[in-house]
């Protein structure tokens, strides 16, 4: 009993942004260009979650996480090229060939730790951008127009607005369900142990390696999720899907709403999404507003959105 | 595949390797001494071609502009330094990387706010303006041999002051032991307040050798800043000989690569494949040959730290 | 394992960094239940010889035998899984795991896989139970919920005995567990190891003289790297050479 509420507890900040996700359509926000937004910040927050996992529970943190999102992407448009737009074929088709990528790049990278590892993510991302680019099939630097968004079971319901809400909705709940699992598993705990002190964990007997690239791939798979479902929502891909400014977002994205938070890794999409296009709407150089915000909040929101409330009673109190 | 053609592009090769190293050269210095990773190097090199081309049209001519960009982009580097960076030192690399980024989107719209997004030219100086036959029939622009002979000389010089002065000694047994060299009473914020100029300088250079043969456009110094952490990854982190002979081979491989990949796929594919193969693959090449050097070495080339 | 053979044995073990022999010829064998202590001067070369026993630094040359099987070329992971348990000098403990979590890790090594990606691990018995009896067996039962940040330091010390006792190892290595221990801490880390004898074979690298001569079965003084002398503590009491080399140093602190 006291630990069903425990657990109760602990999953609410989860429940409730997931519960404001799920009443935004009936309160208002039901109006096209606003669905759109939120697909958006449900779709990239899927991919911050992945990389939450990996930078707050691993250790891992990879300034190239937008190159399997992309990779995810770009695997809607080879089946769409192909002639495949089953979502029983497409969805698993793009996060495997993410996972695929993620495999590849972090046997290599993982082998190194620290600011070697920001660096080659970095790289590696960089250069899925350019190859990207260089697929003169799929468009090249152009990029490439999606005629039909991926079917689901034979039907078009990702054609429908709301039908895409939900599938969206529903997919960021299993994410958020599946990698908070993850994370306090037999696997996960190996893996937290190892961000905090990877030497005691050889010592009681194991390597962390296997661990961090096994997580490595999977989290590439969530994000590679994320890009097939972003490449619906914009019914384009390109090259742009993998610059490396999306990492750096996604990045901040993960850490906005408290480092190792996965539901701040959610808050942290909605409330980069959101900022991105106010700002947007106020000038075309929004960028000029939103940098010394992100420099700011770096500088001196050590917790994140969630230490806000404690950093500012903190400041109160001193006041 | 001539063997003109080949001259040629190993030249641009190391000449595109040269300004890689200048900027690779303070990146490496500044993580070395301050194990402070500063993505917004990169538009050090950005704001040294602006205000290289720009200095250039108000003053009329490449030497003005030269001469008035490098103590701007130098003032402009400290003012950062002073304003964002100083306080990230003692901050964990992912707060240096996220607030870092922060300054680039600022330094690149910024640009964009002032400059527009159509690139800008910059003059060729009129003394190095002309070719030179390198061959009989091949005209090679004296001003890419120039840019390649004043890298050769910055890094002759980055070696000199490294190797052979009392601030070099610093910055070497700061890269390799920054809390010895801090216990041994040096004041290692101004040792670094230096470097990071000096740094700061070398992009600043190297942005404005660029501007006349390249496009001058906001964003410039993001890729190049990523193929000098390719540089300095392979070299090994802080050591300057490193990044030298990386930045070479990187900007070699860069070069030859985009010109001979798609021909040389063409002895295995039809032209149309081969030459989309090739193209993908010159793309990765450089981070494929990462891949290999990391496989083997994982701490670089030439590691400064040893262990 | 060949019975009554040594569970640990070093042989000619050899070690150099630059020009210096920090390990020179080194060998000595541990038997099973015994508690055999490494002594010395500081700067004689013992946690670098713990390090090339765990695995941590490889040897130049020479033979790590441990339950009569050569790990010399095995890393630390492989060398924990085959039972050897080691403590670190500084305290190496997970801060952000509760005490009971750290133990429970050790426990999980030697127990089902560690690939199992969604059944929670926290509360799974088959891990609790017997993390919980090592930290029984230490004394920090009562702390077991406590992140491990938030215990003292003596309270680390005892942790890090814990974890490695989960592993249910078949050689405990424990490098200068009473470092940094209070008088009383240091009583108390005694009387845990003296209960540990004979259950387990117990390589100890310490500098507490009394505590090592209460506890040892046999000593070896290490000397720069070498081993000057080995034997039963009260010929190494009388032996003349390791009093001028080590206890010469005594009186100089």
């Amino acid at each position: 009993m006291e630990r069903a509420s425990a657990a109760l507890r602990e999953a609410s900040p989860a429940l409730l942004l997931l519960g404001l996700l799920a009443a935004a359509p009936f309160l208002g926000f039901g109006q096209g260009y606003t669905m759109t937004l939120l697909a958006r910040a449900m779709i990239l927050a899927m991919a911050a979650v992945s990389l939450s996992v990996l930078v707050g529970g691993a250790g891992l943190v990879s300034l190239g996480h937008a190159a399997p999102l992309g990779v995810g992407a770009y695997a809607v448009v080879a089946l769409d090229a192909a002639g495949v737009t089953e979502g029983l074929v497409v969805l698993p088709g793009a996060a495997a060939a993410a996972a695929l990528f993620a495999l590849a790049t972090g046997a290599v990278a993982i082998r190194t730790s620290g600011v070697h590892f920001i660096m080659i993510t970095l790289a590696f991302g960089q250069m899925a951008f350019f190859t990207a680019g260089s697929l003169t099939a799929y468009g090249g630097d152009d990029g490439y127009t999606l005629y039909g968004r991926t079917e689901l079971f034979g039907t078009r319901l990702l054609e429908d607005r709301l039908g895409f809400h939900w599938v969206c909705l529903g997919l960021l709940a299993a994410v958020l369900l599946l990698c908070r699992l993850l994370l306090a598993s037999r696997f996960g705990r190996v893996l937290r142990a190892s961000r905090e002190n990877p030497l005691r964990v050889r010592a009681v007997g194991f390597e962390p390696y296997p661990f961090r690239l096994l997580a490595y791939a999977l989290m590439g798979a969530v994000a590679g999720l994320a890009g097939a479902l972003l490449a619906n929502a914009t019914e384009f891909v390109a090259p742009s899907y993998m610059a490396w400014q999306r990492s750096g977002d996604l990045l901040f994205m993960a850490i906005l709403g408290g480092l190792g938070s996965l539901p701040g890794a959610v808050a942290g999409a909605l409330a980069i999404v959101l900022l991105e296009e106010w700002l947007s709407e106020l000038t075309e150089h929004w960028r000029l507003i939103f940098g010394p915000l992100l420099i700011l909040s770096v500088l001196f929101l050590r917790g994140g959105l969630a230490g806000l409330p404690a950093q500012l009673g903190g400041l109160l109190r001193r006041g | 595949m001539s063997a003109q053609l080949l001259l040629v592009q190993s030249l641009n090769g190391l000449q595109f390797g040269v300004l890689l190293f200048l900027v690779a050269a303070g990146l490496t210095l500044v993580f070395g001494v301050m194990d402070f990773i500063n993505l917004a190097h990169g538009v050090q090199y950005m704001l040294g071609a602006y205000l290289g081309a720009t200095f250039a049209a108000w003053a009329g001519g490449f030497w003005w502009g030269l001469l008035l960009a490098l103590p701007t982009t130098l003032a402009i580097g400290l003012a950062l330094e002073w304003l964002v960076f100083r306080h990230l030192y003692d901050r964990d690399h992912l707060s240096q990387v996220l607030a870092t980024f922060g300054v680039i989107l600022v330094l690149n719209q910024g640009v964009r706010a002032i400059w527009g997004t159509a690139p800008l030219q910059m003059p060729l100086p009129e003394a190095l303006s002309g070719g030179i036959a390198l061959m009989p029939g091949l005209l090679y622009p004296v001003y890419r041999l120039a840019i390649l002979a004043a890298g050769v000389l910055l890094a002759g010089l980055l070696w000199f002051l490294v190797e052979h002065t009392r601030t070099g000694a610093l910055v070497r047994a700061g890269a390799s032991n920054a809390p010895m060299v801090a216990a041994l009473g040096v004041d290692i914020r101004r040792l670094f307040t230096v470097v990071f100029a000096f740094g700061a300088m070398l992009a600043g250079f190297a942005g404005v050798m660029a501007a006349p043969i390249l496009s001058v456009e906001p964003g410039m110094g993001d890729s190049l800043l990523i193929l000098a952490f390719v540089v300095i990854v392979i070299g090994g982190i802080g050591s300057v000989r490193g990044a030298l002979m990386s930045a070479l081979l990187v900007g070699l491989i860069e070069t030859l690569g985009k010109s001979l990949m798609p021909d040389l796929m063409r002895l295995f594919l039809d032209p149309s494949a081969a030459r989309q193969a090739g193209a993908a693959l010159a793309s990765m090449l450089v981070y494929i040959a990462m891949a290999a050097i990391l496989a083997v070495r994982p701490q670089g080339l030439f590691p400064a730290r040893a262990g | 394992m060949a019975d009554g053979g040594p569970v640990l044995e070093l042989r000619g073990l050899r070690k150099r960094f630059g020009g210096l022999a920090v390990t020179d010829d080194v060998s000595l064998a541990v038997a099973p239940g015994a508690i055999h202590a490494v002594i010395g001067p500081n700067g004689a070369g013992k946690t670098t010889l713990v390090h090339q026993i765990s695995g941590l630094l490889a040897p130049d040359s020479g033979r790590v035998l441990f339950a009569g099987e050569d790990v010399t070329a095995l890393p630390m992971h492989r060398r924990a899984r085959l039972g050897l348990a080691r403590t670190f000098q500084i305290t190496s403990v997970v801060p952000g795991f509760s005490a009971l979590e750290n133990a429970a890790l050790a426990v999980q090594a030697r127990s089902g896989s560690s690939f199992r990606l969604l059944r929670p691990a926290a509360g799974q018995l088959a891990l609790d139970d017997p993390a919980m009896e090592a930290l029984e067996a230490v004394g920090l039962a009562d702390r077991a919920r406590t992140p491990a940040g938030a215990l003292s330091h003596g309270e680390r010390r005892q942790l890090e005995l814990a974890v490695a006792l989960a592993m249910r190892p078949r050689l405990l290595l424990l490098d200068e567990p009473l470092a940094g221990a209070g008088p009383e801490e240091a009583e108390r880390l005694v009387g845990v190891l003296s209960g540990l004898r004979g259950r387990y074979a117990i390589l100890l690298v310490e500098h507490d003289m009394p505590a090592v001569f209460a506890l040892a079965d046999g000593i070896s003084v290490l000397v720069y790297g070498r081993v000057v002398a080995t034997g039963p503590p009260a010929a190494i009491r009388a032996n003349p050479e390791v009093r001028a080399a080590y206890l010469g140093e005594d009186d100089a602190a």
